[in-house]
């Protein structure tokens, strides 16, 4: 017992060691706890709520893109997506098979959706097809109990509403590549298109408004169990143009993919109502994704059809060019509209010959009747007598070999050349042959069509110093313009308005063929004929090559600048036929079209005054049903 | 004749046992098995399906059987504590084997009507052993060491096989509780020292050759969980955050982000704690270790009353194997141990580890109703 008694309190003393050392390590866990709970427990809580909670992003609708009467060019469209859940879809190759009865799968869209299922959740919606049809998405509505897993989703996918007629103006949305990305985290999201041409891209940050989000508790797998706060976004300001949606269609229609280009605009506000540039492409076709085929034939189409030509074509002016020869000599003094030269049909400087464009000559001609035949050896001696200088600086006041800031991408300068310029771009001394070949538009002379254009409104308008638009700021800070002059003097003005009036309705006018005969509404202008390839002294013996016996390329490009109507203008226009033939054949026609739509046009539709310039005083009626 | 005080209390009646059952640590058994329904039923998002009623049936069927542990006569236990031992490391080592033809973990055995974890039941089995092993031995046998080899076998033994299982955390249970067994009994203290030392030696050796690639894995996670976000030490993570930010009241009943969103891994066994004090906060966890400390009190102050040293080292044991499971399991938790599946007493979900616990408090029930009855060191129950 004595014994039994000892082993007693040596079990004693062991059970209050171990009892100690219980209460030692409760107390660990004890401590601990209050460490997790207390002391770091906000860390915690910041970690559970970033664990539970998932900022979605909502993606804004795009802003619409509208003509000048609000009417939609661009919009968003309602795009129906067949989406296929695997968790629902039970046998998930089974639910395909009797998908792809009623929309076509090939073996690589099997395949990417047998692979997105693996590697996504299972509750992921997987995209089947896009851009479903009205008739797809009926079949498979009727169809949805033998077809579990699979819903219909919808988004919105930007919809241009005619498509090629006005593709250059628009450019295009298209997903977002990796270096675009900008930390908007708009643009990381799936699916999500951003402008990459035209006012698209321009005017991106407005059309495109600003996301909203939308608070969700996800569990651990991702799963969405409820929204708990939901800020909804601003969806993307609407951009209204100038343009004028019926002429721009009737445009687009004329040139029927003809390699060529047509700016309409107004004289006064600088409006512009229509720019085409032809062939064109389906800005649709880069919101779906296009595939390699498309996309080689877009760029190996030698017409260039992604090109606005109408910003972004330079061109020899040819005769166009000669409005401002003429005012450049008026201005010096060096000539008067009365003086005359005489045109035998060329003219040599050294040993060098110049030719005009007709063989036997025009005779002795003044100025009207220059402008209105188009003699070039008249203008060689206009040219010599102004001097480049003077010219160039009557080509810029006009509106070239400057950017006119249009606002859309890729505009390009032409070229208005001096005598330093050439110093400093080639290092070579001016000569003269160039000033005179510079007096017929052609050498280092070039310009754009919009250009071109706003040479047409400047002469028109009475000298002022209009610039093309194409976007209504809709705050209206700009609804009153002041437009400066360019300092011509009305009667050389005039001088040159009545030589393109001839050439138009006059006898011997080079576009004589192409008159307006309604009665107010008559088209002034001046026809160009550029050569592309250079004449050689034999072939100018033996016949010049007519342009139908010549390979495309080779042919003229054939222009024409007009306004009308003839008394008090309202709207030029400037028609860019490459390799089209004569000016007088291949593009005063499209001119007398466009020109009578526009006038027409105003007429049936009352124009709202978007902007109005102080320059109507001098077209006396401009604003007449302008308000 | 020399036990005459112990006849008269094997002669109690059935009444008399009942009455003599600590009623207040019953109560208390049954407050903490409450804590775990309600955190069973909130694991599954408010539902009493599909744990928290299945786990009331057991609850109610383990304190019946703990009751008819508990009135078995103790000499009876001293007497078969050898037979109820070979019978588990029979189970034991039939698992092996059923789990070697299968050619994969295997831990559970079927018994016909349900399945059991011989692992788990070697935990109260291997303390009965002990405590008649011990029970027969005299303070100078104590200290020879020959003494000691055959208790070493009784825990080496199926230690080895569970840890074959594999599983780690019911083998560092059964050794660890074996440990405060030997040491209560009175070995030496410089013994424990010494094996200490050998066992950091051969930790080498262990960790190459016995520990598979999971759970070298988890000792890694648990030495740095946060490079390991999406693996191993997701859980740890996951649950540490769910404590952290329960804070000091919690964020209410049924209302843990943690546990109903799926964050938390295991949330009705292992880590049902972690739901506790993400739920109710520190308060909540307080608590419930307060429930713990409460029995663990009595279970403590049962055995050091018992008369008998069977009844103290079998109280002492069943006391240390429940304390190893609330450390073990909380620690792990909260990640100041690695992740080793050692469940929370009365409160995870588990039907083995309920009839476990319940058998051993069985146990120490009848060690608080024999408390009186002093039993001969040579008496091992034979003369009943």
């Amino acid at each position: 017992m004595h014994r039994d008694s000892e082993r007693h309190k040596l079990f004693s003393r062991r059970a209050a060691m171990l009892g100690g050392g219980k209460a030692l390590l409760l107390s660990t866990l004890a401590a601990r706890m209050y460490y997790l709970q207390v002391v770091e427990s906000d860390r915690y809580k910041t970690l559970a709520d970033e664990n539970r909670i998932n900022l979605r992003l909502l993606a804004p609708p795009r802003g619409r893109i509208v003509d000048r009467f609000g009417r939609a060019m661009a919009d968003n469209q309602q795009n129906y997506r067949a989406v296929v859940i695997p968790e629902q879809a039970g046998d998930l190759s089974i639910t395909l098979d009797l998908l792809s009865k009623i929309i076509p799968m090939g073996d690589k869209d099997w395949r990417r959706i047998l692979r997105e299922a693996k590697r996504k959740r299972a509750f992921v919606p997987i995209t089947v097809r896009e851009n479903l049809s009205w008739g797809d998405v009926a079949r498979i509505e009727v169809n949805t109990p033998d077809l579990p897993g699979v819903l219909i989703d919808v988004g919105q996918s930007r919809n241009y509403i005619y498509g090629s007629e006005a593709a250059h103006i628009m450019g295009y949305v298209a997903a977002v590549s990796e270096k675009e990305i900008s930390g908007d985290p708009l643009l990381e999201l799936p699916g999500f298109r951003i402008g990459k041409a035209g006012i698209e891209k321009v005017y991106d940050m407005q059309l495109r408004g600003a996301g909203g989000s939308s608070q969700v508790e996800v569990n651990a797998l991702g799963r969405v169990i409820r929204e708990l706060a939901r800020q909804e976004g601003q969806p993307g300001n609407e951009v209204r143009l100038t343009i004028n949606l019926d002429l721009q269609r009737f445009v687009a229609k004329l040139l029927n993919d003809e390699s060529a280009s047509v700016v309409v605009m107004d004289v006064h506000s600088g409006d512009v109502l229509a720019m085409v540039s032809s062939p064109s492409f389906d800005p649709n076709m880069f919101n779906k994704g296009l595939n390699q085929a498309q996309w080689d034939t877009l760029i190996n189409n030698e017409k260039s059809p992604l090109t606005n030509k109408a910003i972004s074509g330079q061109y020899s002016p040819g005769s166009t060019f000669k409005m401002a020869v003429a005012m450049a000599a008026l201005e010096k003094g060096s000539i008067t509209p009365e003086t005359k030269i005489h045109c035998s049909g060329s003219t040599k400087l050294g040993n060098a010959e110049f030719h005009c464009w007709k063989r036997g000559g025009h005779g002795a001609v003044n100025m009207e009747e220059a402008i209105e035949q188009s003699c070039d050896v008249y203008f060689y001696e206009t040219a010599r007598r102004a001097g480049i200088d003077r010219i160039s600086a009557m080509g810029e006041r006009l509106g070239m070999g400057k950017s006119l800031e249009l606002g859309l991408p890729s505009e390009k300068y032409g070229l208005m050349p001096t005598r330093k310029w050439k110093m400093g771009a080639l290092n070579e001394p001016w000569q003269m042959g160039e000033t005179m070949i510079a007096g017929i538009g052609q050498g280092y002379v070039l310009t754009t069509p919009l250009q071109l254009a706003v040479m047409t409104a400047r002469i028109a308008n009475g000298g002022f110093k209009v610039f093309p638009r194409i976007v209504v700021d809709e705050d209206g800070s700009d609804s009153e313009i002041e437009l400066e002059s360019i300092g011509i003097a009305p009667e050389y003005l005039q001088i040159v308005k009545n030589g393109m009036n001839r050439v138009v309705n006059g006898e011997k006018g080079t576009a004589r063929k192409a008159r307006i005969p309604n009665a107010g509404m008559e088209m002034a202008g001046k026809t160009g004929t550029v050569q592309v390839r250079r004449i050689t002294k034999s072939e100018r013996e033996t016949g010049v090559l007519k342009n139908n016996e010549l390979p495309w390329k080779e042919r003229d490009h054939a222009l024409f600048v007009g306004f009308g109507p003839v008394e008090n203008p309202r709207f030029a226009v400037s028609v860019v036929v490459e390799h089209g033939g004569s000016g007088s054949a291949a593009a005063a026609p499209l001119a007398r079209d466009i020109l009578l739509e526009v006038q027409k046009l105003a007429l049936s539709t009352p124009v709202p005054a978007l902007r109005e310039a102080n320059s109507k005083d001098i077209g006396k009626d401009g604003g007449e049903d302008v308000a | 004749m020399l036990h005459n005080n112990s006849f008269v209390q094997s002669q109690m009646s059935l009444g008399q046992k009942l009455l003599h059952m600590h009623w207040f640590f019953i109560l208390l058994l049954c407050a903490t098995a409450t804590v775990g329904f309600a955190m069973l039923y909130s694991a599954a998002g408010g539902d009493l399906d599909p744990w928290a009623s299945r786990q009331m049936a057991r609850f109610a069927l383990g304190l019946l059987g703990m009751a008819v542990v508990a009135v078995i006569d103790i000499r009876l236990w001293l007497r078969f504590s050898y037979g109820v031992y070979f019978v588990v490391l029979a189970l034991l080592i039939a698992v092996e084997i059923s789990g070697f033809v299968g050619m994969g973990a295997q831990r559970w055995i079927n018994l016909g009507v349900f399945n059991v974890q011989p692992s788990e039941l070697m935990k109260v089995a291997v303390v009965l052993a002990l405590a008649r092993y011990f029970h027969g031995g005299s303070i100078e046998e104590i200290e020879r060491p020959t003494f000691l080899i055959p208790p070493l076998l009784m825990v080496g033994v199926p230690a080895f096989l569970i840890l074959r299982q594999p599983d780690l955390g019911t083998t560092i249970m059964v050794v660890a509780a074996s440990i405060g067994i030997f040491f209560a009994a009175g070995v030496r203290i410089w013994k424990f020292v010494l094996v200490g030392v050998l066992g950091l030696v051969s930790a080498p050796i262990a960790w190459f050759y016995l520990l598979r690639d999971y759970q070298r894995a988890r000792i890694m996670t648990f030495i740095n969980p946060e490079q390991d976000t999406l693996g191993s030490g997701y859980h740890i993570i996951q649950s540490k955050i769910a404590l952290g930010s329960g804070g000091v009241f919690g964020k209410g009943y049924l209302m843990g982000t943690q546990g109903h969103l799926n964050f938390l891994p295991e949330k009705q066994t292992d880590f049902i704690f972690t739901m506790l004090a993400e739920e109710f906060g520190l308060v909540g966890g307080l608590g419930l270790l307060a429930l713990y400390i409460l029995l663990l009190f009595y279970g403590f102050s049962i055995s050091l009353s018992s008369r008998s040293h069977f009844g103290r080292l079998l109280g002492m044991g069943i006391t240390i194997t429940f304390f190893l499971y609330i450390f073990i399991n909380i620690a792990m938790v909260m990640g100041l141990i690695p992740v080793v599946g050692v469940p929370l007493p009365l409160v995870s979900y588990g039907g083995t580890a309920m009839l476990t616990i319940l058998f051993g408090f069985g146990l120490l029930m009848c060690v608080h109703i024999n408390r009186d009855l002093t039993i001969g060191r040579r008496d091992s129950g034979d003369d009943f």
